[in-house]
């Protein structure tokens, strides 16, 4: 039997960075230094503590200055997953005095959704607020959903999974004005150096990021605490980070996410437009060549790079690897392609079609694509779904349930 | 997982699929899997007295569902109707080089459809035996 010899793909595009992004040059060369000579504790009394020290307190400027925040309200972790259970659970832990329950939503990302179900185990009660067809939560809603015993409130700044920002500042303006001892956290891991994102706008107490989203390295992130909120540690046996989070420094990734966030806060204007000029140009040229998809998330309330999209007659793991051996890398929220088999928690949140789920196909564009990644993904794709779909004894013989 | 997990028979098989298609002269049909699980299998055989002499199908689903369709279709041509149903979803894993863990799903599904089609066509011959007899 004849097989056909697949081609090397001939030069990979990279249109997954929901799952990270490639660090900026200027990031890995700040961090060498700090894996090599500049190897001293910051917290060391003698000469090889300094130099770390001040590129700690260097980062927390850079980072501060990302959003808006001083310094001092700048805590590092090991990423948005730790600084979304510090936040949580921190400020829970902190708070439990005053009453135990938390109001959050049903898309927010696991590290959230995981933290409130094991803070349940300790007596905490949870009200999960829903969203409508493109992922937005209601600000009133949440405030509904508030009770006397209400301590936290946690809403996502953007949206992991289709891209949908959420309106933070109004979730925080009602929130406070109905009770100003409740706290208000946003994850903001997915938004903060793709947006403008500033702490006194959106007025929330406390704020996660991770550097890696934004062309920093894997292995820092930072939450940002306001003046006064308290934290309970989860980490302890040490001083660093102000008590909030024991262990050496990971001084190296913090550098790096300190240079990150710097560039992204110059180049943030600049980065918006490009990123959305392709996405957008990627996302009216697929529209044309495909019938029967669906673009998953708000039209236009949606980060400037995301395009999730839900394909008639196809399954999205399928979709992935051929994409993937034609040199593009994308994502899929279809079962699938997923370790657990599970189909995507957000899709059935906002309410896509059970079977239209399966064919989703998660495109996330960065500052490093160009417009010759988007021509090559726009001759690409249709290629492949019209390849799946003649394979599909369902495409066609379904009614169609797009929005 | 990474894609790369896959056999190079898995990927030849999704990427260059044997007997893909409705079948012209079909005489029994499978079809297993649910499209809200994401795969959903049709399996179309011809049948002449007792051996399988043509085969194919069409799936919805990911790589390794429509890979073990594909090599599920190239085992059976030619084989008796009693060896088809035999043919267990770890003969045609083993044929592909094996699956990744969570995948072995996907063979049962093609060993599903294929037995499927055997039963439905059993049971159509039973019921017009005696036209067959009399013709």
């Amino acid at each position: 039997m004849a097989t056909t010899q697949t081609p090397a793909p001939p030069r990979r595009i990279y249109m997954d960075h929901a799952a990270t992004a490639r660090p900026l040059p200027e990031v890995v060369a700040a961090m060498l230094p700090y894996l090599a000579e500049e190897y001293g504790s910051p917290q060391s009394f003698h000469r090889q503590g300094s130099g770390p020290a001040h590129a700690l307190k260097r980062a927390r400027e850079q980072v501060g200055g990302l959003i808006g925040a001083p310094a001092s309200q700048i805590t590092f972790t090991s990423g948005g997953i730790e600084a979304n259970n510090l936040a949580v659970k921190g400020a829970a832990l902190a708070y439990e005095r005053r009453g135990k329950h938390i109001v959050t939503t049903e898309v927010e990302h696991y590290s959230v959704h995981h933290s409130v179900k094991f803070l349940e185990k300790l007596g905490f009660e949870t009200t999960l607020v829903k969203v409508d067809g493109y992922g937005r939560v209601d600000p009133q809603a949440v405030v509904d959903a508030l009770r006397d015993d209400t301590i936290l409130v946690s809403v996502q700044l953007a949206n992991q999974e289709v891209g949908t920002l959420q309106p933070v500042a109004e979730v925080a303006r009602l929130v406070k004005a109905h009770n100003k001892q409740i706290i208000v956290h946003t994850d903001a891991t997915y938004a903060v150096g793709q947006i403008p994102v500033d702490v006194a706008t959106l007025g929330v107490d406390l704020l996660s990021l991770t550097a890696h989203r934004f062309y920093g390295p894997k292995g820092a992130g930072a939450l940002y605490a306001g003046k006064g909120v308290r934290l309970t540690p989860l980490i302890h046996g040490g001083v660093q980070e102000n008590g909030k989070r024991a262990g050496t420094e990971n001084v190296p990734a913090i550098v790096g996410l300190g240079v990150a966030a710097e560039r992204a806060a110059a180049e943030m204007e600049a980065r918006v437009e490009k990123v959305r000029g392709l996405r957008d140009r990627l996302e009216r040229g697929l529209l044309e060549r495909i019938e029967n998809v669906q673009v998953n998330g708000h039209p236009s309330e949606r980060l400037p790079g995301y395009l999730d999209l839900s394909i008639e007659g196809i399954e999205g793991e399928g979709t992935l690897v051929r994409l993937d051996l034609d040199g593009i890398a994308v994502a899929s929220g279809s079962a699938c392609a997923s370790m657990a088999l599970k189909g995507s928690p957000v899709l059935h949140a906002i309410g896509v079609d059970e079977v239209l789920a399966q064919g989703s196909i998660l495109i996330t564009l960065g500052i490093d694509n160009t417009d010759a990644d988007i021509d090559d993904a726009l001759e690409e794709i249709p290629k492949v779904v019209a390849t799946l779909r003649a394979m599909s004894p369902i495409y066609g013989k379904r009614k169609h349930y797009f929005r | 997982m990474q894609h790369t997990d896959y056999s190079a028979k898995v990927i030849d098989h999704f990427m260059n699929p044997r007997n893909m298609g409705e079948l012209a002269g079909a005489n029994a049909v499978g079809t297993v899997g649910s499209p809200a699980c994401g795969d959903m299998m049709d399996i179309y055989l011809k049948v002449e007295g007792d051996q399988i002499v043509d085969a194919s199908f069409k799936t919805f689903g990911c790589t390794a569902a429509i890979a073990n369709s594909s090599m599920m279709t190239e085992m059976v041509k030619g084989m008796s109707l009693q060896d088809a149903e035999n043919l267990k979803n770890r003969d045609i894993e083993a044929a592909l080089d094996g699956l990744p863990p969570h995948k072995i799903h996907c063979s049962t599904l093609a060993a599903d459809a294929l037995h499927e089609a055997i039963k439905s066509y059993k049971e159509r011959q039973g019921a017009t035996q005696g036209k067959v007899a009399a013709s």
